[in-house]
C-alpha cells in the first residue's frame, strides 16, 4: 500500500476530487510522515498541526456540499519561513526574528488561502535567504534526504528536503541567485523560479529586490504547474509585479516537442563541474534531441563575470533591505543604555556570520568613493549578461544548461571558504540577474546516487514553454519515480 | 574692515496634502492617535513594498511648473541610507540623481530642483528614554531646493513667503512652519565682496517661523563675520537655531558625515512624466499670487502695499474681488477689509466670517449712495460682525439711515451754534480749527447720523456769513 | 582611441585592499559590533571577495547603460484614497517596548 504522502501534488488532486479519499485523511498521513522525519532532516521550524486539520476539515465539508474547489484545495503544503503569515511565527531563521509573530499575510499566502490550501508549517531556509547550503540557519542545517551528512542546497534547503521526502505535496521558496533551482537539483525535486514580477513579493522578506522571486516545489511537473498557477499574476500592493495574464500552465503539458529549439551554451561546461554531472546532463541533452528537439549551440559569453556581478548587486540591496532590522519596531532588541548601543548589540548578536559578511560587502559597494567602481560597474555587467540572453533567444526556444557543479556536497564542507560557496551557484545565478524564468527537473544520479537536476531557461513570461519541454523529458524518463529513503 | 556679503540658499520641504501617504494608503490626517495611521508599509515590516500616489506626482507637478521649472520626462526614486528610529525602513525614500524637476524660478531666486521624498516619523526625547510615533511616516514631501540667490534676511523672508503662498494657491500645501507641514533649512555663508568664489557654509535647522529664518540669518552672518574677522575660517556644519537664545549653535555630532549611500530604489520603477499629463497640470494651475497681485493693481487701481496685503490669502483675494463685484469700489472694498475686517479676523479664516462677501458689498453700495454714513456705516459693521445679519436689515431695524435734510441739519446747526457763542467767536477771531468741535458735536445731536458733507456746507455757511 | 584601449588593459590589476579600517568603518555605517576576531576575519574575507570581483574590470563598460531593474515597464500608481490596515493594538503586540501607544527606544544621545 502506498502511502498517500507519496503521491503526487496532481495524482491526490485527483482522488479529492473523486472523493476517493478526504483531506483529513491525507493531511493526518503527511502530518505523520513529518513526525517521523522531522528530527532526521530538520526541515521544519514551526509545525501548525492544529490549523492545518482544520482547514482540512472545512475542504472536506466544502466538497461534500458540493462547492468547486481549486486543484489545490485541500492538499498540504509548506512555506519557507520568508513568507509572513499572519499569526504564525515567520523567523527568516534568524536570530534577530526568532520570535517575530506577523501581524499581517503576505499576498501569496493570502492567494493561497484563496484557494484552500491546507498549510502544514514553515520550513527552514538560510538565514535571510543568504546561503546555498541551507548550513547558515540559526535553527541549525536541514540534512539531504538522499544522504543524511549532506546538505540539500540553499537557500530553500527545507523546501526542496521537505516535497523529496514527502512531508508535504508542495513547498514554496524563494530563488535571489538560485535558490529554488539549486536546492530542487541536489534533492531531486522540481522546482521552478518564474519571470521576475510574475509573482508578487508583497509580504516576503527581502533580500535583494531587483532579483528575489516566488517559486514552487513539487515532486512532479504538473504539480509545479498547479502551484505557479495558483499564486502567479498581478498585485496592487508589489509595483514591480506585472500586469502580464496569467495562462493555465497545465494546459501547455504535452509529450511532443518536435523541432522546439534548444540552446546550449559552450560556457556552461566548465572546468571544476564534476564528471559525473557533466556527463549526466549530456546525456540528457541526447535524449531531448531523440524526442525530436533540435540541439543548437549558442553563446552566453559573459557567464564567467555572473557571480561578482551577483553578489555586488545582491549584497548591495541586501544591506538596504536588512536595515529595517533595529530592535526599534519588532524582533530581537538588545539590551543597552543608549539607542546607538541597542542598535550595534541588536544586529551585531542578531544576524549570522554570513549575513553580516554580506551586510558589510553590501556597504562597502554602495559607500562613497566605491559606488562607481562596484556597484555601477556590476549594473553595467548585468545589462551585458541580460542581452547575451536576449540575443541567444533570437536562436532558439528555450536553454537548457546543468543546474550545480556538483551533487550535494557534505554539510562544513564549503564553510571556510564563502567564495567556493558562492561559486556554486554559477549555473543559477544569471537567470535571476536578466530576470528570466527557469525550472530545473531531476535528469539522473551519480555514481553515489546523488540527484542530479537539469536546468531549463526561457525568455520572459514564457513559463508555459518551459513547463512544456519538462513534461516531455519527465514522462519519458523515470528519475521522478526516484525516492529517497528516508 | 573688509565689508561682506552673505550667500543664501534655502531648502524647503513642503508636506504635501493627499488623503493619504505617498506609498501606502494611510491617513494623513493630523489628529490621529500615536502609531494609528500606519499599516506593514509605513512601519517598515518584514516584506512591505512602496507602491506611488498618484495625486502625490501631480500636486509636485504642480509646484514644478508654477515655479518654471524644466520637468524631467523620467525621473528615479533612490534610497537614502541611515539609521534614525523615526526612520522605520532604515533608508528614506527620495530621489537624487534625476529628480522629478530642475531649473526654475520664483521672482529673483532660482531655484536649483524639486524632488520628492518621504516624510519620517516623530521623536519625542524624555529624559531616559525616547518615544517614536509613526503617523507622520510616508506623508508625502517635496523638496525644493533654491540657489544661493539670496543676500540678506529681507530676501530669503521674501522668497519664502512668495514659496509659501504658491503652495497654498495651488493648494498641495498647508503652509503652516509652526505645525510642520512648511520647513526651511538655511545654507549660509559669507564672501569678501571682492571675492567670486563662495566662503564655507554653515548648515541652519530647527526654525519653526518667518520670523526667526530671518533673525537666524542675521544671526548667522555676523558670528560667521566675527569668525573671519578673528583670522579662524568658518567650519562647515550644522548648526540648530535656539529661539530662546536667539542664536544658532553647532551640533557638533560625534559621528563623522553621514555616508548615504544613495542608489535606485529596485522596489520602485523610473517615473515616466508623459507630455499629456503635463499639458492637463498646466492647465489645473490657478491665476497665482504674484500674477494676482499685478492684476489688481491694474485692473482696481490699487496700491502695491494694498494688493500684496489682499494676494496673501487666496480665500482673502477671492472675499475681496465678491465684494467689487457687488459694489463696484475696489478701493473702498481694499480699505474695508484690510482695516475693518483683518482686525476682527485673519486672512485665512475670512470664508468662516460672519460678514460674508455680499453682506461687505452691500454695505459699501449704502455708503455709496449716501444712505449711511461712513462713521454709521463702522457702528452697522460690528453689529453685522456680532448678528451676521445684512446691513438693509439692521438699518432698517435700527433706523440708522442718514439724515441729510438740509433743513433738519440747519436746526442742529444752529442749535449748536447758539449753544457755543465763545467758540463761535474763537473760530471766527482765527481758530479754525474748532470746526471740527461744531461738526462733532452736530453730529453727536444728530446720533450719528447726518450726513456730513451737508453738515459742512451748511455750517460753513453760517460760520462764514455772520462773520461779514 | 588607442591609448584608452591601453590604459583599461593596464587597469585589470587589483586595486582596493581591505584594510582593518575601513571593514571598523562599514561596521559603524551598518551598525554592526563585531569582536575583534570578527574583525580580522570579516577584513581576510572582504579581501579576498573584493579581490576577485574586481574580475569585472577585464570588461569595457564605457557606454553601457545600467540597469538597475528588469521589469520593462514604468512605475505603478495607487489612487489617493484612504486604505485601512491592520489596528494599533495588532501590530504594536510586536513592538518590543511600548508606552501609550508610542514605540520606546533608549535615548538618542547626539548633541555633543
Amino acid at each position: 500500500m502506498i502511502p498517500l504522502y507519496d503521491y503526487s501534488l496532481d495524482e491526490l488532486s485527483q482522488k479529492l476530487q473523486k472523493k476517493e479519499v478526504s483531506s483529513v485523511e491525507l493531511t493526518q498521513s503527511v502530518l505523520k510522515r513529518i513526525e517521523e522525519t522531522k528530527a532526521k532532516l530538520n526541515t521544519f521550524i514551526t509545525l501548525t498541526k492544529e490549523s492545518a486539520l482544520q482547514t482540512a476539515k472545512t475542504v472536506d465539508q466544502k466538497r461534500i456540499k458540493g462547492e468547486v474547489l481549486s486543484p489545490l484545495a485541500g492538499i498540504p503544503i509548506a512555506l519557507k519561513d520568508i513568507f509572513l503569515t499572519q499569526g504564525i511565527k515567520t523567523t527568516c531563521c534568524s536570530k534577530i526574528l526568532s520570535q517575530f509573530i506577523p501581524p499581517y499575510d503576505s499576498t501569496v499566502v493570502k492567494r493561497l488561502k484563496q484557494n484552500d490550501v491546507v498549510l502544514v508549517g514553515k520550513l527552514n531556509m538560510d538565514e535571510f535567504a543568504m546561503g546555498s547550503s541551507n548550513e547558515n540557519s540559526c535553527f541549525g542545517p536541514v540534512k539531504n534526504p538522499w544522504d543524511l551528512e549532506r546538505t540539500p542546497g540553499g537557500s530553500s534547503g527545507g523546501s526542496a528536503a521537505a516535497v523529496a521526502a514527502s512531508q508535504c505535496l508542495g513547498a514554496f521558496g524563494t530563488d535571489t541567485g538560485g535558490s529554488i533551482r539549486q536546492p530542487a537539483s541536489l534533492c531531486g525535486v522540481v522546482g521552478i523560479k518564474p519571470t521576475y514580477g510574475r509573482v508578487s513579493r508583497y509580504g516576503i522578506i527581502a533580500f535583494a529586490s531587483s532579483l528575489d522571486q516566488v517559486g514552487p516545489f513539487g515532486k512532479r511537473v504538473k504539480d509545479v504547474a498547479h502551484l505557479l498557477k495558483a499564486v502567479a499574476g498581478r498585485d496592487s500592493m508589489d509595483s514591480t509585479s506585472a500586469d502580464m495574464k496569467v495562462p493555465d500552465y497545465t494546459q501547455f503539458l504535452t509529450k511532443d516537442i518536435k523541432g522546439l529549439k534548444i540552446g546550449i551554451a559552450k560556457e556552461y561546461f566548465i572546468k571544476g563541474m564534476e564528471a559525473s554531472t557533466e556527463k549526466v546532463v549530456h546525456k540528457a541533452i541526447d535524449h531531448l534531441k531523440k524526442l525530436g528537439a533540435k540541439i543548437i549551440d549558442v553563446s552566453l559569453p559573459h557567464t564567467s563575470y555572473a557571480v561578482p556581478t551577483y553578489y555586488l548587486i545582491a549584497t548591495a540591496e541586501a544591506s538596504s533591505n536588512l536595515a529595517r532590522y533595529d530592535g526599534v519596531k519588532y524582533g530581537y532588541r538588545a539590551k543597552a543604555s543608549t539607542l546607538q548601543e541597542m542598535y550595534r548589540k541588536t544586529r551585531g548578536e542578531g544576524f549570522g556570520r554570513e549575513v553580516k559578511r554580506r551586510i558589510m560587502l553590501g556597504t562597502f559597494v554602495l559607500s562613497s568613493g566605491y559606488y562607481d567602481a562596484y556597484y555601477k560597474k556590476a549594473s553595467q555587467v548585468r545589462t551585458l549578461i541580460k542581452r547575451d540572453f536576449d540575443e541567444a533567444f533570437k536562436h532558439c526556444d528555450l536553454i537548457v544548461t546543468p543546474t550545480s557543479p556538483t551533487t550535494a556536497f557534505k554539510l562544513g564542507e564549503k564553510m571556510e571558504d564563502p567564495l567556493q560557496m558562492y561559486l556554486s551557484d554559477i549555473f543559477t545565478i544569471s537567470a535571476n540577474l536578466a530576470g528570466l524564468p527557469g525550472l530545473v527537473l531531476p535528469c539522473g544520479f551519480d555514481e553515489k546516487n546523488l540527484p542530479i537536476g537539469l536546468q531549463i531557461l526561457g525568455p520572459h513570461f514564457k513559463e508555459e514553454k518551459i513547463f512544456h519541454l519538462a513534461y516531455a523529458y519527465e514522462q519519458s524518463t523515470e528519475w521522478h519515480q526516484r525516492k529517497p529513503t528516508v | 574692515m573688509t565689508s561682506y556679503e552673505a550667500v543664501i540658499g534655502l531648502e524647503v520641504h513642503a508636506q504635501l496634502k493627499t488623503k493619504s501617504k505617498i506609498f501606502c494608503g494611510c491617513s494623513t490626517e493630523f489628529n490621529a492617535k500615536e502609531n494609528e495611521n500606519t499599516c506593514p508599509v509605513c512601519t517598515g515590516m518584514p516584506g512591505s513594498l512602496p507602491v506611488l500616489n498618484k495625486k502625490a506626482v501631480e500636486f509636485a507637478l504642480k509646484m514644478a511648473m508654477a515655479t518654471q521649472c524644466t520637468i524631467h520626462e523620467k525621473s528615479i526614486f533612490a534610497r537614502k541610507n541611515y539609521f534614525y528610529p523615526d526612520l522605520p525602513k532604515g533608508y528614506q525614500i527620495s530621489q537624487y540623481d534625476k529628480p522629478l524637476a530642475v531649473q526654475g524660478k520664483v521672482g529673483k531666486v532660482r531655484i536649483h530642483r524639486i524632488h520628492m521624498e518621504e516624510d519620517a516619523g516623530k521623536n519625542i526625547h524624555g529624559t531616559v528614554s525616547s518615544y517614536v510615533n509613526l503617523n507622520r511616516a510616508g506623508i508625502p514631501l517635496i523638496e525644493i531646493v533654491s540657489e544661493p540667490d539670496m543676500r540678506s534676511s529681507q530676501e530669503a523672508g521674501e522668497y519664502l513667503r512668495e514659496l509659501r503662498s504658491m503652495l497654498r494657491y495651488l493648494d498641495i500645501c498647508d503652509g503652516n512652519m509652526e505645525e510642520g507641514s512648511f520647513r526651511c533649512d538655511v545654507n549660509i555663508s559669507i564672501r569678501p565682496l571682492t571675492q567670486k568664489e563662495y566662503g564655507t557654509r554653515a548648515e541652519i535647522k530647527n526654525i519653526n517661523s518667518f520670523r526667526f529664518v530671518e533673525k537666524a540669518i542675521e544671526y548667522e552672518i555676523e558670528r560667521q563675520k566675527e569668525v573671519l574677522e578673528s583670522g579662524k575660517r568658518v567650519v562647515q556644519e550644522t548648526r540648530l537655531w535656539d529661539s530662546e537664545k536667539n542664536q544658532t549653535f553647532s551640533m557638533r555630532s560625534k559621528e563623522e558625515a553621514h555616508d548615504y549611500r544613495y542608489f535606485p530604489d529596485p522596489d520602485l520603477l523610473p517615473l515616466q512624466i508623459p507630455n499629456t499629463w503635463i499639458e492637463d497640470v498646466k492647465k489645473s494651475i490657478p491665476e497665482l499670487g504674484a500674477q494676482k497681485k499685478e492684476r489688481f493693481m491694474n485692473q482696481y487701481g490699487l496700491t502695491e502695499y494694498d494688493a500684496g496685503l489682499l494676494v496673501q490669502e487666496k480665500e482673502l483675494a477671492q472675499y475681496f474681488e465678491e465684494v467689487v463685484q457687488i459694489c463696484q469700489q475696489p478701493k473702498l472694498a481694499s480699505n474695508w477689509i484690510l482695516s475693518e475686517l483683518l482686525r476682527e479676523t485673519t486672512a485665512t479664516q475670512i470664508a468662516a466670517s460672519p460678514i460674508s462677501s455680499k453682506h461687505l458689498g452691500e454695505l459699501i453700495k449704502l455708503i455709496q449712495k449716501g444712505t449711511i454714513s461712513g462713521k454709521i456705516a463702522k457702528t452697522i459693521f460690528e453689529k453685522m460682525w456680532n448678528s451676521g445679519q445684512s446691513p438693509k436689515t439692521i438699518v432698517e431695524k435700527e433706523g440708522l439711515v442718514q439724515v441729510s435734510d438740509e433743513n433738519v441739519i440747519r436746526q442742529w446747526v444752529e442749535e449748536v451754534l447758539k449753544n457755543n457763542q465763545k467758540f463761535v467767536d474763537e473760530y471766527r477771531a482765527g481758530r479754525t480749527k474748532l470746526l471740527g468741535f461744531f461738526v462733532g458735536e452736530i453730529m453727536k445731536k444728530s446720533q450719528g447720523k447726518a450726513n456730513p458733507a451737508t453738515i459742512h456746507e451748511i455750517l460753513k455757511k453760517k460760520l462764514d456769513s455772520k462773520g461779514e | 582611441m588607442i591609448t584608452c584601449f591601453f590604459f583599461s588593459v593596464m587597469v585589470i590589476k587589483k586595486f582596493m585592499h581591505i584594510t582593518k579600517e575601513l571593514v571598523e568603518h562599514l561596521a559603524k555605517l551598518a551598525l554592526l559590533e563585531l569582536t575583534e576576531e570578527e574583525v580580522t576575519r570579516y577584513t581576510r574575507e572582504l579581501d579576498s571577495l573584493i579581490g576577485y570581483f574586481e574580475k569585472l574590470n577585464e570588461l569595457n563598460t564605457t557606454h553601457i547603460e545600467p540597469t538597475y531593474q528588469v521589469v520593462p515597464e514604468a512605475i505603478v500608481f495607487r489612487e489617493d484614497s484612504v486604505q485601512e490596515s491592520f489596528k494599533r493594538e495588532e501590530w504594536l503586540k510586536v513592538v518590543p517596548q511600548q508606552e501609550e501607544g508610542a514605540i520606546k527606544v533608549p535615548k538618542i544621545i547626539d548633541v555633543g
